[in-house]
């Protein structure tokens, strides 16, 4: 039950998180903003309404969101929670997280190229190009840490902490992962989520062509994929196993929420960025997790 | 071993019966039935013994050296078993290619078809057990030839002829390379037994070992595909019929590997620790490399084709992994190096079986495999989609599949490398580890684009609009092959325990540390099997919520939206070239795209063009400009080779006198 407990905070708070990176924002830009709860509302409404596709479509527009959600859960599952292990953990299981992710992405592209349209071709094809890009760099930074903590599987490398003295090397990691966060998540510089229309240009060009249940699929998905990298980028800092209990729960789930201020506050003080420019800002966390990686070995 | 003889047997009955000269159509249905049998014959003998046995007999022979000894051993079982599977498979789907009256279809020549079909299997499986090295070298220059004149069913096509020329050099280009090898062998040894060469080996009474590697590695690498000799295979691919295509990526370049699993385990003891860095290194070159070539091809079989590369590239990281392991004592690398390598391999022969019989049936139902004139046949095609879809899952190392258990296998012997001592080498592990990462995300963009583009969406062309599905006949080894994928993936730690007895074999590793690092990967596979049924339900009950709440809420069609272009067609839709652009942007020289934009200056141009092309950069720079050399030097011969005999009669005289002069 204890190592369920993660999931269960994930599955109930991940739709707040976007809540709240959208009231940071609004704030900044002197708004008042929308609910923090509105994910929870358009969740809601999204599965009582019926849907309109695309007469270009066959099963795969249902099925990618409804393989995508799946996948971000199967995802969640071999994540560890503050200080607890996670449900499932094994040698290598950040493998098999970094290829689920891929299959709930191949789920949206797959959807999206279901429809035939150019807008949503293109999404798809950037989308590809950029995870891709963005794989080693996430492989590098689980090996960095399985390098610093001796496991192999998240749940050992995750939660515990900067080991003994405080390493300059070891604070690149939680850096790396937000931009990862960043650019998996399509949020700026890489992509402006703002808008479903022209000024965006990665994930909610995708979804495009979806309403209803299916796009419940993907705004949920969306969440917890979001929830999932804040996490990962909380625990590869936050000594969540030295902690006790209550502590390291409160620790773990403001950081987390920190996180969510920190997207709120990038956003809006950063403009999106050119999409050549995205490699390059991929290329340069890559690097940087490959010095911290070579620093841990070296050690 | 009874089976295997039985199994060799029926294949030269279906050959014997495909020449038959009384009615045409009764060979061109003895023949596949022959190739059928044997190979069911062959499979059953597989599963029927356990995978360890070890049999050897010894047949008499007419030759003055080497002798007809064949052997099975779990090494040739395991490399047999995707010869047996995909030969059943491709002996139907060929028949039901062959038959129908498609424009492609040449009825008067299955009969020599077919011949060379059983001869090329009987071949493979020759190879696998041959215990000799003039029995090897026969059976490998058989099964190499026949690919030939398999691949030049369509003739009268240019490109088929040039790509089976192309074959037929780089066969023979490698052949030489594997005769030098067993011929130095042999000098070395004094006996062509494989038992008396691992002897001289293992006794220190070879000269050079590592020659005898590199001759080794360029022979069997050239089979393989690894570059620069993957030339070959984007250009014969596509040229050659789809069951044929089918049976050469997924039964016949795994010969290579087998061919260089062989000679390690011949050359045993002698190997220098760089020659499994070597291995490693090209295999994750060539995996990287091919995958992005791969994602650039606009052409299905092309893209498979580079596909390969990519997946032998992997398997090759995996047979380098091991010699990496052993030479330095680490049994846990060691043994999951070799365990991956056949692991992939096996799951690549089933993926790739299965996405070359659905390009067939593309081909036959649409007349091409280009991306430009594809598009939305997931309707028109249903089951090929689908099953297309389901093996693109695989072959991208995604799960549930065991696509993914092959490749997570491979990264728990990288990951063991952090037990390596000194920097460099736990670095180079890490730096491959990652590059692996990047394989995986760039095979799932290749994969995405020749689903997507293929099957989803408007069809391009005329002719993808009124594709028809195959009958049944052409679909039950479609569905045979997925349903071999899915127990596979059911049963991924029962496969990974067949391979690990592969690797338990080979020599000069272990036992007990060995066994318990196969344990350990054994109880990673279940748990990520343990995940893979979550997924699965996971998938279900979300389609189940889906359905239910469209029940109760309605569901509507309309057309897609076309930001408000009001008359939209199916040419705009995202294409082969437009795909990769942004990894164009980016990677476009290791990907070999070459783009040319002919646009009218200003800012409304008239006129534009643009030309994407994907051409194999060694070929066109490193393997045209020597063959043209090579061609203008046999050209500059002609001076004394032009065809007047009074002149040869004259050479002759002038030959004799010389001699007379000589001698006297």
């Amino acid at each position: 039950m204890h190592t369920l407990a993660h999931l269960l905070l994930a599955l109930l708070l991940a739709p707040l998180v976007p809540g709240v990176i959208n009231r940071v924002k609004a704030r900044m830009a002197g708004r008042t903003g929308r609910p923090l709860l509105q994910t929870y509302y358009d969740l809601a409404k999204l599965l009582h309404k019926g849907s309109v596709i695309s007469q270009t479509s066959g099963w795969v527009l249902g099925a990618g969101p409804a393989v995508s959600l799946a996948a971000i859960l199967c995802a969640l599952l071999l994540l560890p929670g503050a200080g607890t292990d996670a449900p499932v953990r094994f040698a290598g299981d950040f493998m098999l997280m970094a290829y689920l992710l891929g299959l709930s992405r191949l789920g949206l592209v797959l959807s999206a190229l279901d429809t035939g349209s150019s807008f949503e071709g293109m999404g798809a094809s950037r989308e590809a190009a950029f995870s891709a890009l963005a794989e080693p760099v996430l492989f590098l930074c689980f090996l960095s840490l399985s390098a610093d903590t001796g496991s192999f599987s998240l749940s050992g490398m995750l939660g515990a902490g900067l080991a003994g003295a405080v390493d300059t090397q070891r604070l690149f990691l939680p850096v790396i992962l937000f931009v990862l966060l960043l650019a998996e998540n399509s949020r700026i510089p890489v992509d402006d989520p703002n808008t479903h229309l022209e000024l965006t240009m990665i994930h909610e060009v995708m979804v495009l062509d979806h309403a209803g249940p299916d796009m419940a699929h993907i705004v949920y998905g969306a969440s917890l994929k979001l929830w999932l990298f804040a996490a990962l980028t909380v625990l590869s800092v936050l000594p969540a196993r030295d902690m006790a209990a209550p502590a390291a729960w409160a620790a773990f789930v403001g950081g987390v929420f920190l996180v969510a201020v920190a997207v709120g506050v990038t956003e809006s003080i950063m403009a999106r960025l050119r999409m050549e420019r995205v490699p390059r800002l991929l290329g340069g966390a890559g690097a940087l997790a490959a010095l911290s990686l070579v620093l841990m070995v070296w050690r | 071993m009874e089976f295997f003889g039985a199994s060799l047997l029926l294949y030269l009955l279906g050959a014997v019966c495909a020449l038959c000269p009384v009615g045409r159509e009764l060979a061109a249905r003895l023949g596949p039935l022959g190739a059928l049998a044997g190979s069911l014959a062959g499979l059953a003998g597989i599963l029927r013994a356990p995978v360890s046995a070890a049999s050897q007999i010894i047949l008499p022979w007419g030759l003055p050296v080497g002798s007809l000894s064949l052997g099975l051993d779990p090494a040739s079982r395991l490399f047999l078993l995707p010869v047996y599977v995909l030969g059943a498979a491709c002996a139907v789907s060929g028949a039901a290619a062959l038959s129908g009256h498609g424009e492609h279809a040449c009825r008067d020549r299955r009969g020599p078809h077919w011949f060379f079909f059983n001869v090329l299997l009987a071949g493979l499986c020759l190879v696998m057990a041959a215990r000799d090295a003039v029995c090897f070298l026969l059976a490998w220059e058989i099964m190499s030839l026949a690919p030939f004149f398999l691949i030049s069913f369509h003739d009268d096509e240019a490109e088929v002829r040039e790509a089976t020329w192309v074959y037929l050099v780089a066969a023979h280009l490698g052949a030489v390379c594997v005769i030098a090898f067993f011929a130095a062998f042999w000098a070395g040894a004094g006996a062509t037994g494989f038992d008396a060469l691992a002897g001289a080996a293992a006794g220190g009474r070879l000269a050079a070992p590592s020659v005898l590697f590199l001759l080794a590695l360029v022979g069997f690498g050239a089979k393989i595909g690894l570059p620069p000799f993957h030339i070959w295979l984007p250009d014969v691919y596509p040229a050659a019929p789809s069951h044929v295509t089918a049976v050469m990526s997924g039964g016949m370049i795994n010969v290579g590997v087998y061919g260089l699993w062989r000679a390690l385990e011949l050359l045993g003891p002698t190997a220098a620790p760089w020659w499994g860095w070597t291995v490693a290194g090209i295999g994750i070159a060539a995996a990287l490399s091919g995958i992005l070539q791969a994602l650039a091809q606009g052409n299905l079989k092309r893209l498979l084709a580079y596909s390969s590369v990519e997946n032998m590239g992997l398997v090759c990281l995996g047979l380098g992994l091991g010699l990496v392991g052993r030479s330095s004592g680490n049994e846990t690398i060691a043994v999951l190096g070799f365990a991956g390598a056949v692991f992939h391999m096996l799951n690549h022969a089933v993926f790739k079986g299965l996405l070359f019989l659905c390009a067939g049936e593309v081909l036959h139902a649409v007349g091409s495999v280009g991306i430009a004139h594809l598009g939305g046949l997931g309707k028109r095609l249903p089951a090929v989609g689908a099953l297309f879809t389901l093996a693109s899952l695989g072959i991208a190392g995604l799960p549930p599949l065991s696509g993914f258990a092959g490749e997570l296998v491979l990264a728990l012997a990288l990951l063991s490398g952090f037990d390596l001592p000194g920097l460099l080498p736990r670095v180079a592990m890490a730096a491959m580890l990652a590059a692996l990462a990047g394989v995986g995300g760039f095979a799932l963009a290749a994969f995405a684009k020749a689903s997507g583009l293929a099957f989803l969406g408007e069809p391009r062309t005329p002719a993808a609009a009124r594709a028809v599905p195959a009958g049944r006949e052409a679909m039950a080894p479609l569905y045979f092959l997925a349903a071999v994928a899915a127990l596979a993936a059911a049963c991924s730690p029962g496969l990974l325990a067949l391979a690990g007895q592969a690797a338990l074999d080979f020599p000069g590793l272990d036992p007990a540390p060995a066994r318990a690092a196969l344990a350990m990967a054994g109880g990673v596979l279940w748990s990520v099997l343990a995940i893979s049924a979550c997924l699965l339900g996971f998938v279900a009950a979300f389609l189940l919520l889906r359905s239910r709440l469209l029940a109760a809420n309605g569901l509507r069609r309309q057309p897609t939206w076309g930001c408000g272009y009001a008359a939209p067609t199916a040419r705009i839709q995202y294409g082969s070239g437009s795909f990769v652009e942004p990894t164009a942007k980016i990677l476009g020289l290791p990907m070999g795209l070459s783009r040319r934009l002919d646009m009218d200056a200003g800012y409304f141009p008239a006129r534009g063009a643009l030309a994407v092309a994907s051409p194999d950069r060694i070929k066109l720079r490193l393997f045209t400009p020597l063959f043209e050399a090579v061609g203008r030097a046999c050209d500059a011969l002609k001076v004394v080779q032009h065809g007047r005999v009074h002149l040869y009669i004259l050479y002759v005289l002038a030959t004799v006198i010389l001699l007379l002069a000589w001698k006297l």
